[in-house]
């Protein structure tokens, strides 16, 4: 019988080199004689051991890592092929390692393991069990399900899922609904929705079309940035084999309900990720922000009812109506429900994919899991939750990952990443750069955005050229508040958060 | 079409692609294969620059016309999005990612040293009309950072040295014939 062998084929393994790393295993075997089975699975999002080579043994699955093009020759010399132990890079059965196992993966239980573009591979480890109960559901248990869930808007903004279903559901059945994923990802150090649609495509799709059964919703978009084009290739690709197998299309699983689904890509706005200015890209215009209300809920895309949310809320939904939402509420603390998929970035050792129950300390994250900085120099600062989210200092590490907890600090967690950043950075630049940005992504309808933004950049340079030092400052924390306070939307309004965290923490950068 | 062109030239010859690779009829076949579509313009856009590589000025009054806007309107929303672009660009688009995770490892040394070896600045093109460079906020590569991207494809812990491998890959390359 071949022997199976795995190498990923999510973004990351690929810009570490796993094509070639593939041809190269092809390429020995062949020499060989070994008749082998390369599947290109997901990426286990073990970042950090990108490209990780599985091979299936009768004991399980051995991991190799990280596999440059160049160890292939010396790691099939070292009976790559059997799942031997005699080189450097080889890992022990991959299920095994601590990094995985102290996690806890409701949503992100297949990623790695599967063939991402096999249905047979995606029903075989659970998928679409969700979508077999709910087809067979009214339409108000769907949307009660995913209340007693405590499921919360996981894109940043943390409202519950279950209320924004409810108040499309109650509009009225005839008008067109729509359901819409924003998978415009532009935070800095988040990857977990990239890793939903390269790994576990189906995955999303599934929960799209429960929420379009739970609402009445028979059209759906996925809103995809245009910097992601192997989630694009991996979702055309899902869709249209989900289409071919009945998920999707006219007539879901005979349910006589039908539900479409098409990907739009997106081009390159951050603002965009703000619901109100997706809904005016895919009508088709500038992404400028509406105002609200009218809630997207109620008058969104082309003015009807429409549930807009993360690509990871519509991932948490499959096990949730297969598991019932009292499963997924069984984890976490306080008002945060569930699991939390923290993405672990920047100056990192062991950078990656960590999904666990709300409740765990940031330092348990960056020790633990990260197991320090990529350059072994001391950790400075840490910014979770994107550039629009406060850099913590070290005294604000034993945080519990809690929506709340991080609110009372003027942190938050957003859509989970987690920036590191060693004693070598500049914070002042870093301030200059979160101002910076806003100049560069403002959708400039409001004025406290465009214009406050710019005069950021300026007042933090003339800071820190030591000009009027004391006048500047106080200026600097006075424009803070208007943008924070006269800002349409969140770009504008949450762009001093860095800044402020700054000015708080490290105002020795500022004047240094 | 474009890579044809590419390979006649003389090395150093600093003609930037021509402006006159399009016509009326090629964009009235992408309006025509997508306008039925809610919401039809922004697909529009990406399918005219994937076909020729930017949005001709040209073609924003025949877009406009099709869809029944005006040409501000068109003329606006290519002007909204970064990705978007009116002028062509060489052979190869290298986006340099400029946010946080890829700061934190050294990204604006590379930024620098990027800028330096291809002697352009963003959105430059360099005289040889190899590559286009151009700045990006996240490739969502943030645990293996810095990262860079070149047409479609991503490359991460991109370091000065192995940036110019690349880049010195890329140059030859170009001159395979498909």
């Amino acid at each position: 019988m071949a022997t199976r062998i795995y190498v990923p084929c999510d973004t990351t393994a690929l810009s570490m080199g796993a094509d070639e790393v593939a041809r190269l295993i092809q390429y020995h075997a062949g020499a060989r004689g070994v008749d082998i089975e390369l599947v290109r699975n997901g990426s286990r999002g073990l970042c950090w051991l990108e490209p990780l080579v599985e091979i299936e043994t009768t004991t399980g699955r051995i991991g190799y890592g990280p596999i440059e093009p160049d160890d292939v020759q010396a790691l099939v010399d070292a009976g790559l092929f059997d799942g031997k132990s005699d080189h450097p890079l080889f890992l022990g059965p991959v299920a095994d390692m601590p990094y995985l196992k102290r996690q806890q993966r409701l949503t992100f239980s297949r990623i790695g393991i599967t063939d991402p573009l096999s249905i047979d591979d995606y029903r075989a480890h659970g998928g679409f069990g969700g979508l077999g109960k709910a087809v067979a559901m009214m339409p108000q248990a769907i949307v009660d399900d995913v209340k007693t869930s405590g499921l919360r808007g996981r894109g940043g903004a943390a409202f519950p899922t279950g209320i924004k279903w409810q108040t499309v559901h109650d509009e009225p059945w005839q008008s067109q609904k729509y359901i819409v994923c924003n998978a415009d990802e532009g935070d800095s150090g988040t990857f977990a929705d990239r890793l939903v649609m390269e790994c576990d495509p189906f995955m999303l799709i599934e929960g799209m079309t429960i929420a379009g059964l739970a609402v009445g919703a028979t059209r759906g978009y996925i809103y995809l940035r245009s910097e992601y084009p192997v989630a694009h290739r991996m979702l055309d690709e899902a869709i249209r084999r989900a289409e071919a197998a009945g998920y999707l299309g006219e007539d879901v699983r005979g349910s006589g309900r039908a539900f479409h689904l098409e990907v739009r890509l997106a081009a390159g706005a951050y603002i965009c990720g703000e619901e109100t200015s997706l809904l005016e890209s895919l009508e088709g215009k500038r992404g400028l922000v509406r105002a609200k209300p009218p809630l997207p809920a109620i008058k969104g895309l082309f003015g009807q009812p429409t549930v807009v949310n993360n690509v990871l809320s519509f991932a948490a939904i499959p096990f949730i109506l297969d598991q019932g939402g009292q499963a997924y509420a069984d984890y976490g603390m306080g008002n945060s429900r569930g699991t939390l998929p923290i993405q672990l970035a920047g100056n990192i050792r062991q950078g990656g994919l960590i999904e666990l129950a709300f409740g765990v300390s940031l330092k348990e994250i960056l020790e633990d899991f990260g197991g320090g900085t990529f350059t072994g120099r001391p950790m400075k600062a840490v910014q979770v939750g994107g550039p629009l989210m406060a850099y913590m200092p070290a005294s604000q590490w034993d945080t519990p990952m809690d929506y709340e907890a991080f609110a009372k600090l003027g942190a938050g967690i957003g859509h989970g990443g987690v920036v590191v950043f060693d004693d070598t950075a500049d914070m002042a630049e870093q301030a200059r750069f979160a101002m910076e940005f806003c100049t560069v992504e403002s959708c400039g309808k409001c004025t406290p955005c465009r214009i406050g933004s710019v005069r950021g950049v300026e007042v933090i340079d003339r800071i820190r050229a030591g000009e009027n030092r004391d006048a500047n400052r106080v200026l600097l924390e006075d424009l803070c508040e208007t943008m924070v306070d006269g800002s349409l939307c969140a770009m504008g309004g949450m762009t001093p958060f860095p800044v402020q965290s700054v000015m708080k923490h490290f105002p020795d950068d500022l004047t240094a | 079409m474009h890579r044809s062109e590419q390979i006649n030239q003389q090395p150093g010859d600093s003609t930037r692609p021509s402006a006159g690779d399009w016509t009326p009829d090629i964009i009235r076949d992408e309006v025509d294969a997508l306008k039925h579509k809610p919401g039809a313009l922004l697909p529009i856009l990406h399918a005219v620059q994937n076909r020729i590589g930017y949005i001709p000025e040209g073609a924003v009054a025949i877009i406009a016309e099709m869809l029944q806007q005006t040409r501000a309107e068109v003329h606006g929303v290519i002007s909204f999005y970064h990705h978007f672009r009116a002028y062509p660009v060489g052979s190869k688009v290298i986006h340099v990612c400029r946010a946080e995770a890829c700061q934190a490892m050294g990204g604006r040394a590379l930024e620098d040293h990027i800028k330096s070896r291809l002697g352009v600045d963003y959105h430059g093109t360099t005289a040889d009309n190899e590559f286009t460079l151009e700045p990006v906020y996240c490739l969502g590569n943030c645990a293996c950072a810095p990262s860079v991207r070149v047409n479609d494809d991503i490359h991460g812990r991109v370091t000065p040295q192995k940036f110019d491998r690349l880049a010195d890959k890329l140059t030859t390359s170009t001159l395979e014939i498909r």
